[in-house]
């Protein structure tokens, strides 16, 4: 038995990455950054999602989508309370805390529930755009024009609705194409969310600022998918927040601690508690400067 | 081995009960090493006919990131620790990282750690390859290894755990001396080849990081618990005969940062316990070997 001899041969094998997308830079390396305040920039991104009871599946279904045969009311329903009443309890919490975050929003948000939007607003946070409802995801396998149509799709209603223009940019399930961040580009967005493999911004080739929306400290790897209590989730954020405000204070560098949470999953009335109790401590910790992304990439812009 | 038997024939069996006395230097009970997995994924690999590389179509952004954020942010972050407490690394290693990061590879290097060969790559399986093909890959891997770094490999972690029925002859024949690939003893054992002599080293998937996050799906301060517990349990029992304890790593899980404060606990812990003998894979085979003669067949010193 033997394979393809192709299977080993290496073309790409050579120094940096086996893509042109961006080059390699090691964190500790880079030329430290400092915030306005404080050494560890918070950032809350809460999801705003609307998932259609009909599921395209085009390219693929989005994680929390529909799970039973049709009508799914359970899911439809059970997702919809974070809009109904889990946003407006991290609104609620976040005004408490007095902290600015950032709402990473469906199109279809913005525009089925326009009361939401204007809260979001109306307290000073960031929209950031989250593609057009949660049937709009984005892979490999998907058609050039297709994608180009539905991020144009996605800002456009979500700009219209909102009344600004949107500058960053979360894909469903931080999935993406290769040619993604270019059509990002293309209808100007400036910062992307979804790669998960640094701990600062940093920018692509394209121009393109990856702003890192570190997947591992959301809700929905540690409540939803590894089934750890609120409280477990809280006290993971805690000390993540020590390990960095150590690291900066040890380098003289700014970190950040990007916080995900969802409606849906975080917003529950039994765990709500816990993410105040959070904010209520993170807000008391001289290190803690919160900001919303576009906040923390133009800070940094100005210092790259 | 033997082929398409249904008892592949790696070992004897071997009562924990009874066995002879194993001493560990300066008299310690367990010998702990950490196995930092310092690896390379390719964004776009061929396919194998028997398994994907990647669950999403290319680029899978989230599986691809998060590997990279290794390379980028948490292996520093990772070896300081180590190092802080005096755990040398012995590295599972995607030979090709020596390409693509040298500066990853130096650093593990230049920290005194030992590497042996996790492939080429970990998005390339070794199913069904031919004899000449994995003898390619085994020869790349010592050739590669050498010149970057000067050392001469002498174990194997199969890439992404993917075998062939020769794996272990050929290394073997290669004068590799072990194999972290067999998961049925505490203790180092020998393995049944056609030639030469190799050793079973514990590497470990139950206290693995990637097993503890995502298939015990525990909390830093639970998996950090874990290595506590098993470390008790291996250096209580390695007073009747010495035992391994390995923790093996991969800098992308263990390096994030609700993670690493709760690690470097246990590893305060282990090291200031007293009983056990902080060590790299082949100072362990070495020590385990000057104790044991070979028995099997084909085991030959």
């Amino acid at each position: 038995m033997s394979l393809d001899s192709h299977y080993l041969s290496y073309p790409a094998r050579g120094e940096g990455y086996d893509h042109e997308l961006y080059s390699w830079s090691p964190l500790h390396e880079r030329k430290p950054v400092s915030w306005p305040t404080g050494s560890v920039a918070v950032w809350i991104c809460v999801s705003l999602e609307w998932f259609p009871i009909l599921p395209t599946d085009q390219p693929f279904r989005a994680p929390g989508h529909m799970q039973t045969a049709y009508p799914d009311f359970r899911h439809y329903t059970a997702r919809d309370y974070g809009n109904r009443i889990g946003a407006w309890r991290f609104l609620e919490a976040l005004d408490k805390a007095g902290v600015k975050a950032s709402f990473a929003t469906n199109a279809a948000i913005a525009e089925r529930y326009p009361e939401l939007v204007e809260a979001v607003l109306a307290g000073g946070h960031e929209i950031i755009a989250h593609s057009t409802d949660m049937n709009g995801t984005i892979d490999g396998s998907l058609s050039e024009e297709a994608e180009r149509a539905l991020i144009g799709d996605a800002l456009s209603r979500l700009n219209a609705a909102t009344g600004q223009v949107a500058k960053g940019w979360l894909s469903i399930a931080r999935s993406q194409s290769f040619r993604t961040a270019d059509i990002l580009r293309e209808q100007g967005i400036a910062f992307q969310c979804d790669w998960v493999n640094d701990e600062m911004p940093y920018r692509w080739r394209n121009g393109i600022v990856n702003l890192p929306l570190n997947h591992e400290l959301s809700d929905r790897t540690i409540v939803a998918v590894q089934q750890q209590s609120a409280d477990s989730w809280a006290q993971s954020m805690e000390d993540a927040f020590d390990w960095l405000a150590g690291e900066a204070a040890a380098t003289g560098g700014g970190r950040m601690l990007p916080i995900h949470v969802t409606p849906y999953i975080m917003g529950l009335p039994y765990r709500i508690a816990a993410f105040e109790r959070l904010l209520a401590m993170l807000s008391a910790r001289q290190e803690a400067w919160f900001a919303t992304g576009g906040g923390i990439v133009d800070c940094w812009a100005a210092q790259a | 081995m033997r082929e398409n038997a249904a008892d592949p024939d790696l070992y004897d069996y071997v009562p924990y009960a009874g066995r002879p006395k194993v001493v560990w230097p300066g008299g310690k009970t367990v010998a702990v090493w950490v196995a930092p997995n310092l690896e390379y994924y390719e964004i776009d690999p061929p396919a194998h006919p028997r398994r994907k590389a990647w669950a999403r179509p290319h680029p899978d952004v989230v599986g691809y990131s998060h590997r990279d954020h290794s390379n980028r942010v948490s292996h520093w972050r990772m070896a300081e620790v180590m190092s802080k407490h005096g755990f040398p690394g012995s590295v599972s290693l995607s030979v090709a990282l020596c390409q693509h990061h040298p500066e990853v590879v130096a650093d593990a290097n230049a920290r005194g750690w030992e590497f042996f060969s996790h492939g080429i790559y970990n998005t390339r399986y070794a199913y069904d390859i031919s004899e000449a093909q994995e003898r390619a890959i085994i020869e790349d891997s010592i050739r590669t290894v050498r010149d970057a770094t000067g050392q001469t490999i002498r174990g194997w972690l199969a890439p992404a755990l993917t075998h062939t029925p020769r794996t272990l002859d050929l290394i073997a024949e290669y004068g590799l001396d072990y194999t972290c690939d067999l998961y049925h003893d505490d203790q180092v054992q020998d393995v049944k080849v056609a030639k030469g002599r190799l050793a079973s080293i514990p590497y470990s998937l139950e206290v693995n990081d990637h097993y503890g996050f995502f298939i015990y799906n525990m909390s830093g301060r639970e998996y950090a618990d874990t290595l506590v517990r098993q470390f008790e349990r291996l250096a209580q029992e390695g007073e009747r005969s010495g035992t391994v304890m390995c923790i093996p790593l991969h800098a992308y899980l263990i390096g994030q940062p609700h993670r690493i404060g709760p690690f470097e606990e246990a590893l305060e812990h282990i090291a200031s316990d007293g009983r056990a003998w902080i060590a790299k894979a082949g100072e362990i085979v070495d020590a385990w070997r000057a104790q044991t003669p070979a028995t099997l067949p084909g085991a030959r010193a």
